[in-house]
């Protein structure tokens, strides 16, 4: 419509140049070209925000840096009365809790995906997709509590305690399925952490599969290949460097989950194989102790923590990203 | 011969069997999250919600000021992340197409998408929060901002995407500026998609707790002074869920069945809103 009325003004006599005058506070070069410097300016400024990150967090993390140097990343002290810190408790916590998620989590992810995609009548398609997508969209807070109040006690119950005792007497798996049965704890924190970055690993997996080209899954089914041997030999192998890049995401989300943790890891400051026993995350250190770090040194080490994080979550999604944008182009 | 199609049956039946097993589970504990949220926040719910302030140790109260808190948060960040983001949106759709600007740029934002949200609290911590002295609202609004633009980024740039090049052709064919095929044209076809994508970037933000623990804080009382801290309720939730009082549990609930109904509500409208566009073409 607008264009229409425009050229009917002048745009005969002023074929050669612009014509452009809506803006009326401007003319129309001067318009064209800071509309398209805010343009530039904005998309560079996502460019400064990731820069300000980098920035803003060494410049914080430095007097603890400085103090404790990189043996930070190992030191397995974080003492705030005598002002000792070390990353090295919440990187355990953070490696143990995004493991045991990531192991329960993909092979649900998987299994939702193959299941929207190749199996499922297709009424069921659409709701199952949005089921998926509500569970994205549930706040991290709402996974915290639920965890916290609900989940714990019927995990202590039914899962820590038989659990422990089955072990007890076995080596090695007695040092692992260990710590109290109270429910709270790393194990507890990996489950829930699952269930929170599942819908994004199943999404984007699903949407990978469907990517598979039509005849060549036909072509499987054609020479008489089952549900399950065109999903083995045909999906999983075309769509294996994305799928990859599926679940690094997810790793992603998951090391830096911060709530729903903070919620139900039991904050322990130490180091250990039992996967029952509290912990503590990076993210739910900063998360718990922040508000309260009154000395300088204190507030700097954590810090120095949500640098190290930043920097791991840096990679990780940097490496997704690349697998997944390998399949787009 | 016959062994070998009975295994291949069974593994496939086998195979299924499981798969199905799995998405029933995925389902069941969504409903099992779901339940406990309306059930817990529905037997808390009351008008008072709405009318009454957060109260102390206690005693009962509302959850007035969080609500109007969150508001204000959420709405000033939307109204830096808007603009910027659907500019940077433009530049990565309409000008730098193809670039190697674009593409790290697009990378980059992309990588941003999925940060630790945690990590944009420290930061504005650090730039705002620390050289300002104090906890403040602007320092909230700005931590969700840096969350909330990437959201939008994505969704103009795919929804710029969409908009078909001969449309652009038709108006620089009749001799429209450069601003003005992005302005009358670009964004006039794309118009329904990028406010889904705003809708869905509030929604992202509407319930993120981490980046407002070291920015907005939380206030006990009536306060729209963007300078100090500010009540809103997903810190609200945080500290009263982990209080033993059971006024403050239940009202901790209210609080997280309001933010969900909140996000559900703003992701079916954006879902309607597209769907009627879609109908439209």
């Amino acid at each position: 419509m607008t264009l229409v009325e425009n050229s009917n003004t002048k745009a005969h006599e002023e074929a050669a140049g612009s014509f452009q005058r809506s803006p009326r506070f401007m003319n129309g070069e001067a318009f064209n070209s800071t509309f398209k410097w805010l343009s530039i300016g904005s998309a560079l400024f996502i460019l400064v925000i990731l820069g300000g990150f980098f920035v803003s967090l060494t410049v914080g993390a430095w007097p603890a840096l400085s103090k404790f140097g990189l043996s930070f990343i190992w030191t397995s002290t974080w003492n705030p009365v005598t002002e000792q810190f070390g990353a090295l408790p919440a990187i355990a916590g953070t490696l143990i809790t995004s493991g045991i998620a990531i192991i329960i989590a993909v092979p649900l992810a998987f299994a939702i995906a193959i299941y929207i995609t190749q199996l499922a009548p297709r009424w069921l398609r659409h709701p199952l997709g949005i089921a998926i997508e509500l569970l994205a969209a549930i706040p991290s807070i709402i996974y915290g509590m639920w965890g916290l109040f609900f989940f714990a006690p019927i995990f202590a119950e039914f899962i820590q305690a038989p659990v422990i005792d089955a072990f007890e007497n076995v080596p090695f798996l007695s040092t692992i399925f260990a710590g109290p049965a109270i429910g709270i704890g790393m194990a507890t924190a990996g489950i829930v952490l699952a269930i929170m970055i599942l819908p994004f690993i199943a999404s984007v997996m699903r949407d990978v599969i469907d990517t598979v080209p039509k005849r060549l899954k036909e072509s499987g089914y054609a020479i008489g290949a089952t549900d399950w041997e065109v999903t083995r030999a045909i999906i999983i192998p075309h769509c294996k460097t994305a799928m990859t890049g599926a679940i690094f995401l997810g790793l992603g989300r998951a090391l830096g989950e911060t709530m729903a943790v903070t919620f139900i890891i039991g904050n322990a400051n130490r180091i250990t194989a039992a996967i029952f026993a509290p912990g503590n995350t990076i993210a739910s250190t900063i998360a718990n102790e922040f508000q309260e770090a009154y000395s300088s040194i204190h507030s700097s080490s954590l810090i120095a923590l949500g640098l190290l994080l930043f920097i791991i979550t840096f990679i990780v999604l940097a490496v997704a990203r690349m697998m997944l944008n390998r399949i787009s182009s | 011969m016959n062994a070998v199609i009975r295994r291949r049956h069974f593994s496939n039946a086998f195979a299924r069997v499981l798969i199905i097993a799995a998405t029933i589970l995925v389902v069941a504990m969504l409903i099992w999250i779901c339940s406990v949220l309306i059930y817990e926040g529905f037997s808390a719910f009351k008008p008072t919600l709405f009318t009454e302030m957060t109260p102390p140790p206690g005693e009962s109260g509302g959850l007035a000021n969080a609500i109007v808190g969150s508001f204000l948060l959420v709405g000033v960040a939307m109204l830096f992340a808007t603009p910027v983001g659907i500019l940077a949106g433009t530049y990565l759709n309409e000008y730098g197409k193809g670039t190697w600007l674009a593409s790290t740029i697009r990378f980059v934002n992309d990588v941003l998408l999925a940060k630790p949200s945690i990590l944009a609290g420290l930061f504005i911590y650090e730039i705002i929060v620390a050289p300002m002295g104090s906890f403040s609202g602007w320092a909230g609004s700005a931590a969700l901002a840096v969350i909330a633009i990437p959201v939008v980024v994505r969704t103009t740039e795919d929804m710029l995407n969409l908009v078909p090049n001969s449309m652009r052709e038709a108006a620089y064919a009749l001799g429209a500026s450069r601003s003005k095929v992005i302005l009358s044209v670009s964004y006039r076809a794309a118009r329904v998609g990028m406010t889904t994508g705003i809708l869905l970037s509030v929604a992202r933000i509407a319930g993120e707790t981490a980046p407002l623990l070291f920015t907005a804080l939380n206030n006990q009382f009536w306060s729209t002074d963007m300078t100090s801290s500010i009540a809103n309720l997903p810190v609200m939730i945080f500290q009263y869920a982990m209080n033993p009082y059971p006024d403050w549990q239940a009202l901790a609930w209210a609080g997280a069945l309001l933010i969900t109904l909140t996000i559900l509500a703003l992701s079916i409208i954006s879902r309607v809103v597209l769907r009627s566009a879609n109908e439209q073409h």
